[in-house]
């Protein structure tokens, strides 16, 4: 079999195509987006026709890859942990449809937020949602678990989370392939009425998915990915769920423990592992990369049964990233660090490239604004937040995608006129568009910017559903067309935009500002492939 | 054999193409191999690292436990400084002393340097200058990868295979280039070890 060095992304996506996938759905997100690329770029992916484009947000794109299971056909949709809050309404029904098609849906965690604004723990949502979860250890199994998720997926009919967090999804290690398996032939679901959830309808499936939590048990008892690893120290008994496994090993020489471990990689839990490793063992330590999930169920509200060490009782951090030493410290092992870093490092905050055309956006805005005064800009995620740090200080707000635009709205209905918001093209087609038509419906005094870089730039460059679109969908929403301004953010420029935006900030209505100049990284990019094809020709 | 390597820089200096090349002298030599990457915000200009573990059995942490590390190699020489706290007491600092300042507050160069030769062992070396000698400054850091190749526990046979292997279709101009890099780097190190 062929041995692969891939990131744990890329083993899902090389897993999914070699699994018969017949389509990929999602939007851009660190730690997640390394999967769609790689089948972007995969000759294998291509010459199989598999689908695999962008879409504008996780909702549409897990709702695209819920119709092609209704088409029964094998469908993956990725998203980060955030793009879950998105597509949870997509996401928690898909449950009470069920899948026909094989259906994963991946969610990819960042606790220690080292690309995000929160670490929320997608286990939750499945949990919440009933469906089944698999949560691989390393990128081998990750890729395992595609083959087995599709067809656990299809066999119980339901839709199968993977879940992974940063680490795994960017460290890089060899994986064994299998045999690629044909994809499926288009095939409707048995009963036509399984994905129409009318109340009568939904209530009698919704049992159905109920029901199913006991053979989803089993099912999570028996493929091996839970494990129940016997030792003979019996004080602690140990709960590594996921990577936690890995940091738990790394602590032994030869990774031989000496407790009980109960090693978890599926979900629901089956019970009666839970409950042999608690009876066997005079106390319990949990190790999980996320929420104290596990921890509170087992702890309870009253906590009056053995002892339950975690992130609850400070035996581990409460928030953040596990790793090796935490792990150490929690079983209670002397850990030596290296030498402190000395005190002249200073730190090194990501900000936006040279030449970078929101800077020079941002510059004519902080001069326009001058009169009326700071704290007034409501502004989004992109590379453009970085603009809330020195030097340029120009934004206020950054809580979830879209937000710029409606909290600007509900500012400047308490008062706070001219309100401005600040939106990435990307952004305003992922969440923003609805917010625009709400403030035309309102003829609020916004100033909105959609700067438009031609990309989606933060993540790494992918293609924008709003490219080329920015100055319609304004219309269409209802922007008077005298107030949709198109600017060149270029030095030369300055004077020039800093006084169409104080024309705009004046108005008493909705305008829109849509500072226009190409992604510089992209453009540097697509010159590279000029020059190459170039001297190719020759 | 293990071998634990923190590699620093800032994002956009490429080292990554650093990892690739010993990642794939290591699979040439049969070992196992993880390495954890930083991708996303802190590419743009923020101080990036990435965890690189080689061994002949198979590996369990994706990280490097702090205190751990045999090896940080850096591109830049504050960043080499950054994981002091991941490295072994006798592991080794192999870093250029070209320093990359986007920042306005980067520390006096003369006291930062005097930082590095306070630690028990390292290799300083101007990778920009040496890079230059073999006829580019883009090939500095496979001049700080030559520069840490005597410290890797990998042959040069490998790493040279492994040039070939990944610049292989960008012409042999650039596999030629990024070997003479190498072996000046190496040339350096040895000579100043
Ligand atoms: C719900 C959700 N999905 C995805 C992301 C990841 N994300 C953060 S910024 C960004 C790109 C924004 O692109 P754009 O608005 O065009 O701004 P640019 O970075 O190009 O300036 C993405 C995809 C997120 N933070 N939240």
């Amino acid at each position: 079999m062929q041995k692969l060095l891939l990131l744990g992304d890329e083993a899902i996506a090389q897993g999914a195509i070699d699994a018969g996938l017949s389509g990929i759905y999602a939007y851009p997100g660190t730690p997640s987006t390394e999967i769609m690329e790689y089948v972007q770029a995969s000759k294998e992916a291509r010459s199989n026709n598999i689908r695999a484009l962008w879409s504008a947000n996780e909702k549409t794109a897990m709702e695209s890859a819920l119709g092609m299971s209704y088409a029964g056909k094998r469908a993956m949709v990725c998203m980060k942990h955030v793009g879950l809050n998105v597509a949870a309404d997509a996401f928690v029904n898909s449950a009470i449809t069920g899948a026909n098609g094989g259906l994963i849906v991946v969610a990819a965690d960042d606790p220690s937020m080292h690309s995000s604004q929160n670490e929320q723990d997608s286990r939750f949502y499945a949990k919440f949602s009933f469906i089944p979860l698999l949560e691989p250890a390393n990128q081998q199994e990750a890729y395992d678990m595609v083959h087995y998720g599709f067809d656990l997926s299809e066999k119980l009919r339901i839709p199968v989370m993977l879940r992974i967090t940063t680490r795994l999804a960017h460290s890089r290690t060899g994986v064994v392939c299998k045999a690629q398996k044909e994809q499926n032939e288009i095939k409707l679901p048995e009963n036509l009425r399984q994905f129409v959830l009318l109340p009568s309808i939904a209530r009698k499936q919704y049992r159905e998915l109920l029901a199913k939590q006991i053979p989803l048990e089993n099912e999570a008892a028996q493929s091996g990915y839970n494990q129940f690893l016997e030792g003979h120290d019996k004080s602690i008994g140990i709960i590594a769920c996921g990577l936690a496994y890995n940091y738990l090993i790394e602590n032994y020489a030869d990774h031989k423990v000496p407790f009980t471990v109960l090693r978890i990689g599926q979900y629901p839990i089956p019970l009666s592992m839970m409950n042999r490793l608690y009876e066997e063992s005079e106390s319990i330590l949990v190790l999980e990369d996320g929420y104290p999930i596990i921890e509170e169920l087992l702890k309870g509200m009253l906590n009056k049964g053995k002892t339950i060490h975690g992130r609850l009782d400070g035996t581990v951090p409460r928030d953040g990233e596990l790793n090796p030493n935490i792990v150490g410290i929690a079983l209670g092992m002397k850990i030596e660090i290296g030498v402190d870093a000395p005190a002249l490092i200073t730190n090194r905050p990501p900000k936006l490239c040279d030449g970078c055309g929101h800077n020079d956006a941002f510059l004519a805005l902080n001069e326009a604004l001058d009169e009326y005064g700071r704290g007034r800009v409501f502004s989004d995620i992109g590379c453009y937040t970085l603009s809330a740090l020195e030097p340029l200080e120009s934004i206020n707000s950054c809580v979830d995608m879209g937000a710029s635009i409606t909290m600007a709205i509900g500012a400047a209905d308490a008062g706070l006129v001219p309100a401005v918001a600040a939106i990435g093209d990307s952004t305003f087609t992922h969440s923003g568009i609805t917010g625009l038509l709400d403030a035309v419906n309102n003829n609020s005094p916004v100033t909105v910017l959609i700067l438009d870089n031609s990309t989606t730039g933060m993540t790494g460059g992918q293609t924008s559903s709003a490219y080329g679109k920015v100055e319609d969908i304004c219309r269409g929403v209802g922007v008077a067309e005298e107030h949709i301004r198109v600017l060149k953010p270029l030095h030369k420029f300055h004077e020039e935009n800093v006084r169409i935006l104080k024309e705009e900030l004046a108005y008493q209505g909705v305008s829109v500002i849509i500072p226009r100049r190409e992604c510089i990284q992209t453009l540097n990019r697509r010159m590279r492939q000029k020059a190459k094809a170039k001297t190719m020709d020759i | 054999m293990t071998k634990d390597i923190i590699l620093a820089g800032v994002g956009g200096q490429g080292i990554l193409s650093i990892a690739a090349c010993i990642g794939m002298a290591a699979l040439e030599e049969n070992l196992h191999l993880k390495q954890a990457e930083v991708h996303g915000m802190s590419q743009r200009g923020g101080a990036v690292q990435s965890h690189l573990r080689l061994a002949s059995t198979e590996i369990a942490s994706d990280l490097i436990p702090e205190g751990k590390a045999d090896l940080v190699i850096s591109v830049e020489p504050m960043e080499s400084l950054r994981y002091l706290p991941m490295l072994k007491p006798d592991g080794y600092i192999v870093t250029s002393m070209n320093p990359f300042v986007n920042i306005p507050n980067y520390p006096d160069m003369e006291l930062l340097l005097k930082e590095i030769w306070k630690q028990p062992k390292y290799i300083t070396l101007d990778a920009d200058e040496i890079a230059r000698e073999c006829g580019s400054v883009k090939a500095a850091n496979m001049v700080v990868l030559g520069a840490a190749s005597p410290f890797l526990g990998l042959s040069n046979a490998s790493l040279e295979k492994a040039i070939v292997a990944i610049f292989g279709s960008k012409g042999e101009d650039v596999v030629a280039l990024n070997q003479k890099a190498i072996k000046a780097g190496r040339d350096y190190a040895l000579a100043h070890i």
